[in-house]
């Protein structure tokens, strides 16, 4: 005996109502691309499951999978048997003696679908229970606190045991809740919050801002790396990098030094809109932390926000820097974040940036300039590159 | 010519010279240096990290690339010795190490560290046991050779990685430059803290192989400069010498299953041939033996006129281990192995490839025959 399918558990989709079916369908073809080298498997859908027959394929890297695709509360790895009562018992030992289980306590939670079934739960726990523990020594039933609790749901065309559950990422499926713009810039924050927007069903496409020479080669493969992690819990993305060094300069040479700082955010989110608008997306998502750096006050947001009124999503707004760490870490995208290397941020940074800046000001000093042309020049020559998980260049490679 | 010495070294697969080949024309950058050309070089070790993390199942962080197999070894066991020396001064290995785990043993003895050789059996495996008796207060390291480069005996490391875990301050250190690709060992689960592999046992370049340095493990560097490789082997990187590597290490990897049972076969014929002939005594174990190695002695005959006879049938194998023939000494592991010094001085290491065909083992039996007799006419 082996494991036969997963049963997946949707988190938050179930209170969807009517809109229900998309999600599930969107989860599922998130799911079959995940999947896609796995050429044995076969995924059926319900109304509240999702089951994936394995066939035979690896459990294990599957399971390692389902994990970092947003939309699933939870899944089991499931044992198929006949609906016969010798037959269940068989298969519910096999899939207990799976687990860890010595000198654990257990219980057995039957679930009667097919209400024809000759025995009802009571029954169905009784003779499951006594069968599991006539046949493994030293074992105990709790049934109020049990750390193993096997399953059993019979249904008409089958019965399904699982005991073994291993939680998924919840959210909403990528792509449920449309497409956002990613301000991506190399650093801790900006992967965390793209990860979070597509916790909550965006897609995204992440915008770079380039500088050369004042920033290098080696920044910009850390942003090409970070995209490629970000790939694991979501389809492919496109990554646009924009050459920035002209409007810095045009900054740097224009407006007063304690302003430069939030000039040159204005015009970075002035050009992710009009990329923005190109790609057809409805949102724009930003790494920003209240208060952690000086165009992340309350006023200076206020300032920058001025040039647009596409919703800003900011998932780090409320959290600390620790807990930002966290999360990168175990996304595992702190350890690109912080090679050290020089970003379109980190230069020309004003030794003293105002941190209450006024409107009126900023504008002030932009008007002597013809910013809209520099912008659309920006989002003309801007590359536009794809990352997918598995892709990489091709001539590289085949030295490996 | 038929090549039968793989255990001293083996041919570099022809897509993994091209690799060196292009690599070293095309990506010559320092991978430490800050220009674009430096970041392609750096590019490229970072993605030979990366793949030989996954190729062995471990963290891109554990994987510290090195000049060889020697150096790997010694890193780990001086590296431990020098940075642990606090704890203790006791070191555990076998005697039947590779000269570059028992010389560098010998070395640290000098500097106030005691070693402890375990006995083999006539098999040439050491016992739990004496590895259990074995252990100090003091003892800080317990270094193993996994395959026996001179017969092909394969040490019990699952027991002791197991037994070891109950002694998380006792480090474990397997040499598995004879088993990599041969015989399969799981670095993670078996409770490993340093292990060595060296490139051109796997159809790699001389030059190149990879120490792994379990997460948190700290070791005193050899060689100390500019930091590279976690700070534990300063140089600039060998660039192309990795990336070949990791390129040998993939394709290896990636037969193994299919190399194991094709050297298995040749094996099994080759001793099944050599049997028949009665001066030939068979000296690699039957049980817990690698699918590559066939040690056996040709009764009291001068081995290293026989590997002279042998190539001129066109056939090259070697007398015991590599580094230690040209000292015309008998060999240690069989001595070890109480196998006695008639034994030990007429010794001869067969070492198999992938590169070996089943179809070759009637020609070796054949010319091995012949010269057993010529050689028995001759000497006696």
């Amino acid at each position: 005996m082996q494991y036969d399918r997963i049963l997946i558990r949707f988190g938050e989709i179930s209170t969807k109502g009517r809109n229900r079916k998309k999600f599930i369908e969107k989860l599922k073809r998130n799911i079959d691309f995940k999947l896609a080298d796995f050429k044995d498997i076969m995924i059926e859908t319900t109304r509240d499951r999702i089951y994936i027959v394995l066939n035979g394929e690896d459990s294990e890297e599957i399971s390692n999978r389902l994990q970092t695709i947003f939309g699933i509360h939870s899944f089991s790895l499931a044992v198929k048997t006949s609906s016969a009562i010798e037959e269940i018992k068989a298969a519910a030992l096999f899939a207990f003696k799976e687990l860890d289980y010595v000198g654990k306590t257990f219980k057995v939670t039957a679930k009667r679908v097919d209400k024809l079934f000759p025995f009802d739960t009571n029954e169905i726990n009784y003779q499951v229970g006594s069968h599991i523990l006539t046949n493994v020594a030293d074992l105990k039933v709790d049934v109020h606190h049990p750390m193993i609790n096997v399953r059993v749901e019979v249904r008409s065309d089958a019965t399904y045991i699982t005991c073994k559950d291993i939680y998924g990422p919840g959210g909403l499926p990528v792509g449920t809740s449309g497409k956002s713009m990613l301000m991506l810039s190399g650093g801790l924050d900006s992967p965390v919050a793209g990860y979070f927007a597509m916790k909550r069903g965006l897609e995204i496409e992440a915008v770079h801002f380039y500088s050369p020479p004042y920033t290098n080669e080696r920044s910009k493969q850390k942003v090409l790396d970070l995209t490629e992690v970000l790939t694991k819990f979501g389809p492919d993305i496109k990554l646009h990098i924009v050459p920035f060094t002209e409007i810095q300069e045009v900054i740097q040479k224009q407006v007063p030094e304690n302003y430069s700082l939030i000039s040159t955010r204005r015009m970075m989110l002035r050009i992710t809109d009009e990329i923005r608008k190109k790609q057809r997306a409805l949102a724009i998502t930003t790494g920003e932390s209240l208060g952690q750096v000086a165009s992340q006050t309350m006023e200076s947001m206020y300032a920058i926000n001025e040039v647009t009124n596409t919703p800003i999503i900011r998932p780090l707004i409320t959290m600390d820097k620790p807990e930002i760490i966290d999360v990168a870490k175990n996304i595992n995208t702190h350890d690109i974040s912080i090679r050290p290397f020089e970003d379109c941020c980190t230069i020309f940074s004003p030794a003293a940036p105002k941190t209450r800046p006024k409107r009126e000001k900023v504008e002030f000093y932009e008007s002597f300039v013809d910013f809209e042309a520099l912008i659309n020049k920006a989002v003309d020559q801007t590359e536009m590159i794809k990352i997918s998980q598995q892709k990489h260049n091709q001539e590289i490679d085949e030295l490996f | 010519m038929i090549y039968l010495d793989n255990s001293a070294t083996t041919k570099p697969y022809n897509e993994v010279l091209a690799s060196f080949v292009k690599v070293a024309e095309n990506y010559y950058g320092n991978p430490s240096s800050l220009h674009g050309v430096g970041a392609e070089a750096e590019k490229l070790l970072m993605q030979a990290r990366k793949q030989a993390a996954e190729l062995l199942d471990i963290l891109p962080q554990e994987v510290v690339f090195t000049g060889g197999g020697s150096e790997g070894n010694n890193l780990a066991i001086k590296g431990v010795a020098l940075k642990h020396k606090h704890r203790g001064n006791h070191i555990i290995t076998t005697s039947v190490e590779h000269p570059s785990v028992s010389e560098a043993c010998e070395q640290l003895k000098e500097h106030g560290f005691e070693i402890t050789y375990l006995p083999v059996n006539h098999d040439g495996m050491i016992e739990l046991e004496d590895v259990k008796n074995a252990i100090k207060d003091t003892t800080i390291l317990v270094s193993m050779i996994h395959v026996n480069n001179e017969i092909g005996a394969i040490q019990p490391i699952r027991l002791v990685g197991e037994f070891l875990k109950i002694y998380p301050k006792i480090l474990f250190h397997v040499d598995h430059v004879q088993g990599i690709g041969k015989v399969p060992l799981s670095f993670k689960d078996l409770g490993i803290d340093l292990c060595t592999i060296s490139a051109h046992k796997f159809n790699g370049l001389k030059g190149t192989g990879i120490l792994y340095v379990r997460s948190g493990i700290q070791l005193s560097p050899l060689i100390s400069g500019g930091e590279q490789e976690m700070q534990f082997r300063s140089g600039t990187e060998n660039v192309a010498g990795v990336v070949a590597m990791t390129k040998a290490l993939r394709i290896t990897l990636e037969n193994k299953e299919r190399t194991i049972e094709k050297l298995e076969a040749i094996k099994c014929a080759l001793i099944e041939g050599l049997l028949t002939n009665p001066v030939i005594s068979i000296n690699t174990p039957t049980l817990n033996s690698a699918p590559h190695i066939i040690n056996f002695s040709i009764g009291g005959l001068k081995a290293e006129v026989f590997v002279h006879l042998l190539e001129e049938y066109g056939i090259i194998v070697s007398t015991t281990s590599a580094c230690s023939s040209k000292k015309k000494m008998p060999s240690k592991t069989l001595l070890a192995m109480n196998k006695g010094e008639a034994l030990a001085n007429s010794a001869i290491r067969i070492s198999l490839s992938g590169d070996n065909q089943l179809e070759e083992v009637p020609s070796i039996v054949k010319s091995i025959n012949e010269a057993t007799e010529k050689l028995g006419r001759v000497m006696r």
